[in-house]
């Protein structure tokens, strides 16, 4: 089973693909030229504001000033990860005025609180950067495309025109194989432009990550926030289902057990005297001893499916397939076991997603592929059915809560009409030797 | 009947030996664990093997692994494996070869002797005998399918118990029916699901298995 054919839900931003994508991209360049003025417009601002300090109206120009600056490098963050997929972490909201406007301690307050502010300081020295580098940088692809498109488009007209001196780049065209040969050279600058779009648009992105995102201890606050709660959750999670397993023990198997060996007492009380109640309380043993060997497996199969012990993750998902009423295509690209949490938590991911699709999607058939790239679990669940998936419905909650501690994620996409795919990632790495390493006796 | 017996827990084995032994087998080897099992199976060439799924060394499906191995050389050895869950993967890995002589029982039924004993025999003359759970699953799923749709309620009784690998006069007994009116409702069986009839009780089940398997 090694075909590829599952279509991976990529967002509307995913870098270009051929001409098409190369044209888009260079409208971007385009984009990003033009916006450097709206920076610099903004940044001149903030400056104005800031020098404007010592008069005292600095302090009433400056929060408005600050937060159209704002504004303006969301919307550049924002770009690269829909362009680019480069994640931009955002700085912490600017400072906001707790006192109605009309206030003026208010404006002088937030100010203040602003000029102490690394978000706010990170955007203004970027506001200084990005015309010079950044806009610079996106005009490169822009000036080929354009200088090549006077060459190819614009010089088979003019030349006659412009007589002496009419130089194409290098070459001076002032003859039919001169003017052909400017047009070849500014199909090739075109081409040049073309090519290079998307690569500057990566760099770009990168430079702007470079300036733009928070600053490393905001990072670190942020992380430690999500630590604690995803730890807390972890600890109510786990007391719960150490809850559940002891109360399924206490009033599943335990019980039958005390229940088997009082009706054995009886049983063999009656043994000397009446044979066939005997008989009858015997058979009853027999059935209750299979009730609990029924709850025990039950309960084992909740914390841990066997086959998932036994085989590791790929065999698991198999033999959900096999019992889904679903046709379930199944694509695995696993290189041995992984860590037994995270077969764990994607195991049981994978059959939510699953049991989702059987009962919401109306779809017949499921598509589930599964594999371990840059050192990340990946399962991917696709169905052809009605779509329109509600990405807060208790069942999706609950994969999210499972992949909460291992940073892992999930992305849901379900347009009304399907097709629905739903994409989960845990970070993990392999563990590669087929057979784990089992904490057995023998 | 020459036995060769594998299982890992000596209380189980132990009493394992001793059912097996009342009931008029010889148990030639008990082994527990996987090498020691595909090493015995190869060289003593028994009648039938009753083999637990989970055994050391990696106390995973060393047991299912070591039987699916000396099939590969002995095709149509057979064997009746033991566990304490039925997955329908293995169920799948058993029969894939189609060869038959192939048991897949819960070890509960163990304490069913005679069921159990029965499994053995038939597994031994080269018969199917997949646990009741499995077909229940199996059947579950074809229904939420709408392939048994068309079946009675008592069409389907006749259908689990056979591919469970009963003879028609076993599912006479356990139904309270004559075993006239069992070939009748089997003949429907095969009518609605478009399976060629056949006299072989193995190719039976199989057909059964491999019909409700799509």
């Amino acid at each position: 089973m090694t075909e590829s054919q599952v279509g991976m839900a990529q967002g509307d931003g995913s870098p270009g693909i051929g001409l098409r994508g190369a044209l888009v991209d260079i409208g971007r360049c385009q984009l990003l030229s033009l916006a450097a003025l709206a920076v610099a417009g903004a940044g001149a601002l903030v400056i104005g504001a800031l020098l404007l300090l010592p008069l005292g109206i600095g302090f009433l120009l400056l929060p408005p000033a600050a937060v159209a600056l704002r504004r303006i490098s969301d919307r550049y963050r924002d770009r690269a990860a829909r362009w680019t997929g480069t994640v931009i972490s955002p700085p912490r909201p600017l400072p906001s005025r707790s006192t109605p406007p009309e206030n003026p301690t208010g404006r002088h307050q937030q100010a203040r609180a602003l000029l102490g502010d690394h978000g706010f300081w990170h955007d203004l020295r970027w506001a200084w950067a990005e015309p010079a580098t950044g806009a610079l940088l996106a005009v490169v692809p822009l000036a080929l495309v354009e200088y090549g498109l006077f060459g190819a488009a614009v010089q088979p007209f003019v030349w006659r025109l412009l007589g002496d001196g009419n130089w194409y780049a290098f070459i001076p065209v002032d003859s039919t194989p001169t003017m052909l040969a400017a047009l070849l050279l500014g199909i090739g600058f075109i081409a040049a432009g073309l090519k290079l779009a998307p690569a500057t648009l990566r760099v770009h992105a990168r430079w702007s990550r470079r300036l733009l995102a928070a600053p490393h201890t905001t990072e670190l606050v942020r992380r430690i926030e999500h630590l604690a709660g995803s730890r807390a959750d972890i600890l109510d999670v786990q007391a719960a289902e150490l809850r559940r397993i002891e109360r399924d023990l206490h009033d599943g198997a335990q019980a039958r057990l005390v229940a088997l060996g009082m009706t054995l007492a009886e049983a063999t009380r009656l043994l000397d005297h009446d044979l066939a109640a005997a008989r009858v309380l015997l058979h009853e043993v027999r059935a209750t001893s299979q009730r609990a060997l029924q709850d025990l497996r039950e309960l084992v199969h909740g914390v841990l499916p066997p086959i998932l012990a036994d085989r590791g993750l790929g065999d698991a998902v198999r033999s959900l397939a096999l019992d889904s009423h679903l046709d379930v295509r199944i694509e695995t690209a696993l290189p041995g076991r992984l860590p037994a949490p995270v077969e764990s938590a994607g195991y049981f991911a994978v059959a939510e997603l699953l049991a989702n699709a059987a009962k919401h999607s109306g779809a017949p058939e499921v598509h589930i592929r599964l594999s371990h790239t840059d050192g990340a679990l990946r399962a991917t669940v696709t169905d052809e059915g009605r779509g329109g998936a509600d990405p807060d419905g208790s069942g999706l909650r609950g994969v999210r809560r499972r992949l909460d501690p291992f940073d892992g994620t999930l992305v849901l996409h379900s347009p009304p009409g399907g097709p629905t795919t739903a994409t989960l990632e845990i970070p993990c790495a392999s563990s590669s030797p087929k057979t784990s390493s089992s904490s057995g006796t023998g | 009947m020459r036995v060769v017996l594998a299982e890992d827990l000596f209380l189980l084995r132990d009493g394992l030996t001793r059912t097996l032994q009342e009931h008029g087998f010889e148990v030639i080897a008990a082994v527990d664990n996987g090498p020691a099992l595909l090493r015995t199976l190869l060289e003593e060439q028994p009648d039938v093997a009753v083999v637990d799924i989970r055994l050391p060394p990696t106390f995973t499906d060393e047991g299912l692994q070591a039987a699916l191995a000396a099939r590969r050389s002995r095709p149509a050895l057979p064997v009746l494996v033991l566990s304490q869950y039925v997955d329908q993967l293995y169920a799948h890995e058993l029969l894939a070869g189609g060869q038959g002589a192939i048991g897949y029982l819960l070890k509960d039924r163990i304490t069913h002797t005679t069921q159990f004993i029965d499994a053995v025999r038939t597994v031994a003359t080269g018969g199917t005998v997949m646990d009741p759970q499995v077909i229940a699953r199996l059947l579950a799923r074809s229904d939420a399918r709408g392939t048994t749709a068309q079946l009675t309620p008592r069409e389907l009784d006749v259908l689990a118990l056979m591919a469970e690998g009963r003879s028609n006069a076993a599912v006479a007994q356990t139904l309270f029916i004559s075993e006239s009116a069992v070939a009748k409702h089997t003949a429907a069986i095969f009518t609605k699901l478009r399976i060629e009839p056949s006299a072989d009780d193995n190719r039976r089940v199989l057909a059964v298995l491999a019909y409700l398997k799509r």
